[in-house]
């Protein structure tokens, strides 16, 4: 997807640099300014909010202050406290968690799909799609009803000995997991179904041949060959799971804060800004680093970025 | 050469209720006759009759509406010309700039949703625009579905054959005429695609739309996320299964569409 170099002839004409430059203001131009005035020069105002201090009556105001930052770490007013860390870590945890077991789910499912013969396939394709593009909100809240005390899967689960008898399902840590898989099982598997599709058969084949048993077969001739689609579904999963304020809130109850909730906290109720500024800020460097690296990554193995 | 075996029938099947189970549940007790939730008490349409005289959700329906046609209407021109723009010409700080129109595809929406809203905030107070309401949220929609429009119109002209154009040209075509005649309507699958996925992005939004949003522009999402926190009642159910029958149709009709086109670009 190289575009041309002034001087170079391609799409049938030629342009000069002074040319391509006016073509590109005037297609690329109106876009790059909208995003960069609504989005990338927020980016970097809240970017500078984060190291302000909060105003009197919310908002913000100078000095310039690092508390943000130290307060977040687990230096605050009294202390140290090991909320926020604690906090940071339980989104990790969550994120790396759900991004887990949405691949267990997800391997599986995409083998069976790929394994379909046509018809078939695209009805099972077009079964995880409906889903995918299925209001996140709407199926995360059914699982308060589905989770519920009077609910039949409530009434299995102490049958089963696997809860007590008066412990709820819902609000808690199982119920946000619950619904994080359900929600971005999708997202996995579409990107690794296409990984699977082009999977190369008689590398599996020889290798069996050569006297590799199932499980070496997997690892060494078909797990490498479906990683690009494996690796970029876990992005989609893992980055808005880090940053998910929806289903912790809807299904964890008010206990379970995570980073999203954190963030929504300060600039919702609490109106410290600076200080939710300062976690969006850092929680959006981390994202744009690992990613950053992960476009090194795929680079050298020659795949595009997206 | 591959078989599907039973296990595998039967783990796959236990994933697809799975994905299905709180769909379904939604769907069934929109006709349940219980007031305030609960067990299964009787069968009923009437929540459905109560949506038609409740202003506050027609009013959500509306907004919702407005928000995800004029978004989308801006956004898909927008990013068409993104698109071509950066599939076709060289500018000086390129590369770094077609990765920077990324960014809304790659943060969490939550950072993206803060900045924004401190923007306006910001904007507010020196200029006295951007009340927070409609245009604010439309604006919002409008920048994080530029991109994704482009992805999707990049990754179509991406699969043409220079040929065809440069064919036009030596025909003796101007530039406007060969995209006029020939890039674009060989693009156009590509910028519809680019114009349903953005629609979708938009009507899916809750994140972005209630911190950018202000008093009396309420959205369907927001509207739903309220009344659950307060305890869902049998007409949100109705008001969602609506909601999720519009995504099925639109997920069928959009794979349906996109069956004859062999690059459809998505």
């Amino acid at each position: 997807m190289k575009s041309s170099r002034p001087g170079e002839v391609r799409f049938g004409e030629q342009l000069s640099a002074r040319g391509q430059l006016y073509r590109s203001a005037t297609t690329s131009g109106p876009s790059i300014v909208w995003v960069t005035i609504f989005l990338l020069l927020p980016l970097v105002g809240i970017g500078v909010i984060s190291f302000l201090s909060r105003g009197e009556s919310g908002g913000y105001e100078l000095p310039f202050t690092f508390t943000n930052y130290t307060r977040f770490a687990g230096w605050g007013f009294f202390g140290y406290d090991i909320l926020y860390p604690q906090i940071i870590l339980r989104s990790i945890v969550l994120g790396t968690g759900t991004a887990a077991l949405c691949t267990l789910a997800a391997l599986p499912l995409a083998f069976f799909i790929a394994a379909l013969p046509g018809r078939y396939k695209n009805l099972a394709l077009t079964l995880v799609l409906i889903p995918f593009w299925t209001n996140l909100l709407i199926r995360t809240y059914a699982w308060q009803i589905l989770l519920a005390p009077e609910s039949p899967i409530t009434w299995v689960a102490t049958k089963l000995h696997l809860i007590a008898a008066d412990a709820p399902l819902y609000p808690s840590e199982f119920a946000i997991y619950i619904g994080m898989v359900c929600d971005y099982l999708p997202f996995l598997v579409l990107p690794l179904y296409s990984s699977v599709e082009k999977i190369d058969w008689s590398i599996a084949e020889a290798a069996s041949d050569l006297g590799a048993d199932g499980k070496r077969v997997f690892w060494h001739a078909i797990l490498p060959q479906v990683m690009p689609g494996l690796v970029a579904g876990v992005i989609l999963v893992l980055i808005p799971a880090m940053g998910q304020f929806v289903i912790p809130d809807l299904l964890g109850g008010a206990k379970t804060v995570m980073l999203g909730n954190a963030i929504q906290q300060q600039f919702g109720p609490s109106r410290d800004w600076p200080f939710g500024s300062a976690i969006a800020f850092l929680g959006m460097a981390v994202v744009l680093v690992s990613l950053w690296f992960y476009a090194r990554y795929a680079g050298e193995k020659g795949g595009d970025i997206l | 050469m591959r078989k599907v075996s039973l296990p595998l029938w039967l783990l796959a099947g236990f994933l697809y209720v799975f994905m299905y189970a709180p769909i379904v549940v939604v769907i069934v007790f929109s006709f349940n006759a219980a007031k305030h939730g609960g067990p299964w008490t009787g069968f009923t349409t009437e929540w459905y009759a109560k949506l038609l005289d409740s202003p506050d959700k027609l009013k959500a329906t509306e907004n919702t509406a407005i928000l995800a046609f004029a978004s989308t209407i801006l956004a898909t021109v927008l990013g068409t010309m993104l698109g071509y723009g950066l599939s076709r010409y060289w500018f000086p700080g390129k590369k770094l700039f077609s990765l920077m129109m990324y960014i809304p595809v790659v943060i969490p929406d939550i950072v993206m949703a803060v900045a924004m809203l401190s923007f306006y905030a910001l904007v507010r107070d020196w200029l006295g625009l951007f009340e927070l309401g409609m245009t604010t949220m439309i604006i919002a929609h409008i920048t994080f579905q530029i991109p994704f429009v482009a992805i999707v119109v990049r990754s179509r002209l991406a699969g043409m054959d220079p040929a065809i154009e440069e064919a036009a040209h030596d025909l003796g075509a101007s530039s406007w005429q060969t995209f006029w005649n020939v890039t674009f309507p060989l693009m156009l699958p590509g910028v519809l695609a680019g114009a349903m996925l953005a629609f979708t992005l938009s009507l899916d939004d809750f994140v972005v739309s209630f911190f950018t949003t202000g008093p009396g522009a309420t959205t369907l999402p927001i509207l739903i996320y309220s009344s659950v926190k307060r305890g869902i009642t049998p007409d949100i159910n109705a008001l969602s299964t609506l909601i999720v029958l519009a995504s099925v149709i639109g997920t069928i009709g959009v794979t349906l569409l996109q069956r004859p086109a062999k690059h459809s670009g998505g």
